[in-house]
């Protein structure tokens, strides 16, 4: 092996000279905003897909229905998503065609999904994403919300307000600050649209087109993409350089 | 070696001096004494119904089921040898789930007929094989609309508007054919299927017995679903209601 390269140096794996395991991402999205509120949970991310840091793609839906019960949206490498797509197409396959009566939660999939993380990190081999499930279903305790996210690492956790990538600095002091569990539809669109504009204006892999979704017991709905009215005349915004040190 | 196969139905690699495979008829057998399996096309979709014959009061409601989803779109319901049925069926699902994964779209109903045929046909060709005692009839829906497709325990395979199965199959063939399947919808059609159930069960025969039913229609959203409960009970009702007024008369 190359010593000399610090980091994204060539390693060989375990099974044999010749194989690489991913090592970086290729294209990928930015933050996943998601919340419960009265009714249900709602999710929202933005509908770029950057290559490096190039925004090379502008309308690719990062949020997407699971069975009958559940959203999921996610962070990080596209085609690794879409490869869990088709994990969990199998899954609710095989929960259709025992046509029992029972289907799979938001739950269950968020508990197979972390599973499947954490087995593909241990391989060395991530899936490169942070996922975020959100849901209604039934359960002992009459209709359940589950908002729950799991990253690469296999780490995961149920929130009542989650944020990914760089929501997770940026959206998360101001759900802590104004998220209620008693939330209309109408109030938390706003307080997403208040995180989504955040990450607008600071995260430069955002991009301004955005989808919010929501999922209740009437199942799920993906709404069209629409951007958000923008105001750059902010004073921090004005002479960004000032005080700066660099030459910049 | 006085009776029937006089030597050469001992193994399905024999033919007898006049061309047939006896193992291959004997397996025929089994699927011949099951309970009556119907299945008919409509103008909307595919219904499937079985006469399933409990054989204990013990027995859990709902239990070994003979009617089975394959992928999202088709389904499979088994006349015979209900385990035999089942390895057909998990046959059936791996290869609708892996044409899936190749092409990136769902499994032809007509494509699926042909591999499941071949696999049954498969286990008639070789001397360390027992053929599959029990027959099918797949329903599917695909953009081709529905179709119907009944494989026998020799690995033949025809397309079908309407095919039965087991015990009544004969009393069942001749009431299909009096249905005009291209103007009966799915909602009429389980009524339908309903009846020639209970009509061709035997009640001195065998006692007792489960009606499932299954449908892929637009109703269901092209998927093979069981029907719902209430549509059973209605049909299951209806069914009765006819098989009292034949008697009264």
């Amino acid at each position: 092996m190359d010593g000399s390269h610090a980091s994204g140096s060539k390693v060989a794996a375990a099974d044999g000279p010749g194989t690489q395991r991913t090592q970086y991402p290729y294209v990928t999205g930015t933050s996943i905003i998601a919340l419960k509120y009265k009714d249900g949970v709602i999710m929202a991310s933005d509908t770029g897909a950057s290559y490096g840091s190039t925004l090379r793609y502008k309308s690719v839906e990062r949020i997407k229905a699971v069975g009958k019960h559940s959203l999921i949206g996610a962070s990080g490498e596209y085609s690794d998503f879409q490869e869990i797509l088709r994990y969990l197409d199998e899954l609710t396959l095989s929960d259709h065609m025992w046509d029992d009566g029972n289907s799979l939660g938001p739950k269950e999939i968020h508990s197979y999904l972390t599973r499947v993380m954490y087995n593909r990190r241990n391989k060395f081999d991530p899936l490169w994403n942070s996922l975020v499930l959100g849901g209604v279903k039934k359960g002992p305790k009459g209709e359940e919300k589950y908002l729950g996210m799991v990253n690469m690492i296999g780490t995961h956790f149920e929130e009542n307000h989650i944020a990914t990538g760089f929501g997770n600095h940026l959206a998360i002091p101001i759900l802590r600050a104004e998220w209620r569990e008693d939330m209309t539809f109408e109030e938390a669109v706003k307080l997403v649209e208040k995180c989504l504009l955040v990450l607008l204006y600071r995260d430069r892999s955002s991009i301004n087109k955005f989808q919010i979704a929501k999922i209740t017991t009437e199942g799920a709905t993906i709404y069209p993409p629409y951007s958000l009215k923008t105001y750059w005349g902010f004073s921090a915004f004005e002479n960004p350089s000032q005080g700066a040190v660099g030459s910049w | 070696m006085s009776s029937i196969g006089t030597g050469y139905d001992l193994s399905v690699t024999t033919f007898s001096p006049d061309g047939r495979v006896f193992q291959v008829e004997y397996a025929g057998k089994a699927v011949d004494n099951s309970g009556t399996v119907v299945g008919i096309k409509c103008k909307d979709g595919i219904v499937l119904g079985v006469e399933k014959l409990v054989t204990s009061k013990m027995i859990l409601k709902g239990s070994n089921r003979r009617l089975h989803s394959v992928h999202r779109h088709s389904g499979l319901a088994v006349a015979g040898l209900a385990a035999d049925g089942r390895q057909i069926v998990s046959r059936a699902k791996s290869e609708a789930a892996n044409y899936e994964k190749v092409y990136g779209e769902p499994m032809p109903v007509k494509e699926l007929a042909d591999r499941v045929a071949s696999y049954v046909h498969l286990c008639t060709l070789y001397w360390w094989l027992r053929p599959f005692g029990c027959g099918v009839i797949l329903g599917g829906y695909d953009r081709d609309g529905p179709q119907l497709y009944m494989i026998e325990p020799s690995g033949l395979s025809y397309k079908y508007f309407g095919a039965a199965l087991g015990k009544g199959r004969q009393a069942a063939k001749t009431e299909i054919e009096k249905l005009k399947l291209s103007e009966l919808t799915c909602r009429e059609g389980i009524v339908e299927v309903a009846k020639i159930i209970y009509g061709v069960h035997d009640e001195a025969k065998d006692k007792d017995f489960e009606l499932e039913l299954s449908w892929v229609c637009d109703e269901s959203n092209r998927q093979h679903e069981k029907v719902p409960d209430d549509l059973v009970e209605q049909a299951k009702a209806a069914a009765q209601a006819a098989l009292e007024e034949m008697d009264a008369d």
